[in-house]
């Protein structure tokens, strides 16, 4: 039981992998009070680097009833396989988990204004998680301003492999409002917002601090424990962006998100994305984002003492630390003459894009090299993501 | 008590003004006009022309870094729109 604990010691933060695929079925309105399209689209994705291949599948459906309704359903599948930096540095051995998650949703279109609300349940062998969402899309000013809000309420469930005695919950609420405006017949901006309210438990079981055996003696080594978190987090993330048209049919993207919270991280990143056509079939995406954000008030790679209570708060998580990350991505789709206004099918495209992303942390140090103790060499990897899906319009 | 009534006046005059500009607001000319947004129409404007890629990104990032929400044109967080 202790070396099955052991061996899951670093799991993904899942309520954040949960939370991802929600938007999968939740298109952004950019010309107000339209439905969304008719399509099928089915992928394959995976994810390879530190250590961790996470492949799967996504399959999304979406059908229109009567100009007025709209319904989707999506399935999607992790199967995870890790062997990352915080798995070796415990000692544990790779393991490996699936996650499942199911998403349905329904939109009504009433004249300049757009409905939409949602369910979607992701489970795994040791968390388990729920979320009710609603927006709403208004088109004002003869539909060149779109105004958007929306709420959503979240509740997980968290457990721990090898320990039945623990369960815990979380519940988690976010507001969003949005703003985009067609500016020129070339240009759109948009300007959002969102706020997240979290309760509960937040950190992750099998995830660990360090801390020196004896501060005033830094070759005894070091202990570790089981992080002490907050039980809550608030959040606010405002990004703005824009898109360009170019008239040789091309366009250009720019997004800009500043991020604060109340565990004092602060974060920013940026993406440029330029589109170019070849002909009527082919499309490829260039892809750059540069992310950057700062630590945890609670984060240190190397503590002096342990937590003396559960108000002292300890972690050790990577994705708390000072670190950046930039990607390098490439995106290209081919556009089926075969297929391309049927009876059944308006169009189909096969696509296939790549993503080099490179962590870099600024004070994660990686311990399974040896050094001296908090001398350790910066942890750094590079990442590949894959997706590779078929997309039908009908 | 002309101050006071300056004041009552201004007042007057400044509700008269923000409802008309309310007013006004309504019935702003499009200076876009519908014919000339196919640009917007066209599949590479959407900010989420790959949904099923663009939403598994957004959970790539979530996943590893500390930042959550307004994920931008495709929407992302926890039901982000």
């Amino acid at each position: 039981m202790a070396q099955e604990a052991a061996v899951v010691v670093t799991k993904l933060r899942l309520q954040t992998l949960f939370c991802g695929l929600l938007s999968v079925v939740v298109s952004t309105t950019t010309l107000a009070a339209i439905l969304p399209e008719e399509r099928a689209d089915v992928m394959y994705h995976l994810y390879d680097g530190g250590g961790m291949t996470i492949d799967g599948t996504s399959l999304l459906v979406r059908k229109n009833v009567a100009d007025t309704y709209s319904f989707s359903a999506n399935s999607y599948v992790d199967k995870v396989s890790s062997a990352s930096i915080d798995v070796i540095a415990s000692g544990a051995s790779e393991y490996s988990e699936q996650r499942d998650e199911y998403s349905l949703t329904g939109t009504y279109l009433q004249g300049s204004m757009l409905l939409n609300g949602g369910y979607t349940s992701s489970s795994e062998n040791d968390y388990d998680a729920e979320t009710l969402y609603f927006n709403v899309d208004q088109g004002f000013f003869g539909d060149l301003t779109t105004f958007s809000m929306g709420y959503s309420r979240g509740s997980d469930d968290v457990m721990q492999n090898g320990n039945d005695a623990f369960a815990d919950t979380i519940d988690r609420q976010n507001y969003r409002f949005g703003l985009s405006q067609i500016l020129t017949p070339n240009l759109m901006m948009g300007l959002h917002y969102e706020a997240v309210t979290e309760e509960g438990y937040l950190n992750n079981p099998y995830r660990s601090y360090r801390f020196l055996t004896n501060p005033l003696d830094i070759n005894a080594g070091f202990q570790t424990a089981t992080e002490v978190y907050p039980r809550t987090r608030t959040s606010d993330a405002a990004t703005l962006s824009a898109s360009y048209y170019f008239d040789y049919r091309a366009s250009l993207k720019f997004e800009y998100r500043y991020y604060t919270d109340d565990w004092d991280i602060k974060a920013n990143n940026y993406q440029i994305t330029y589109t170019h056509t070849f002909g009527e079939n082919w499309i490829v995406d260039i892809k750059y984002r540069a992310y950057q954000q700062d630590q945890a008030y609670f984060y240190s790679d190397l503590f002096s003492f342990a937590s003396l209570d559960e108000k002292d708060f300890r972690a050790r998580d990577k994705e708390l630390s000072e670190f950046s990350t930039q990607t390098f991505g490439i995106g290209i789709s081919y556009q089926i003459p075969y297929f391309k206004g049927g009876k059944y099918i308006d169009k189909s495209t096969i696509n296939l894009q790549w993503d080099h992303i490179q962590f870099d942390y600024d004070n994660f140090r990686d311990i399974t090299q040896n050094a001296a103790v908090g001398e350790e060499p910066l942890y750094s990897f590079d990442a590949d993501v894959i997706r590779f899906y078929f997309s039908i319009w009908y | 008590m002309q101050i006071r009534l300056a004041n009552t006046q201004f007042q007057r005059l400044l509700t008269k003004a923000l409802m008309l500009l309310l007013l006004g607001g309504c019935s702003v000319e499009p200076w876009v006009k519908p014919y000339e947004r196919q640009n917007f129409a066209d599949p590479i404007m959407s900010a989420d022309r790959n949904p099923v890629s663009s939403s598994y990104m957004h959970h790539v990032y979530q996943a590893r870094e500390g930042a959550r929400g307004a994920e931008g044109g495709a929407g992302g967080g926890c039901g982000c729109n």
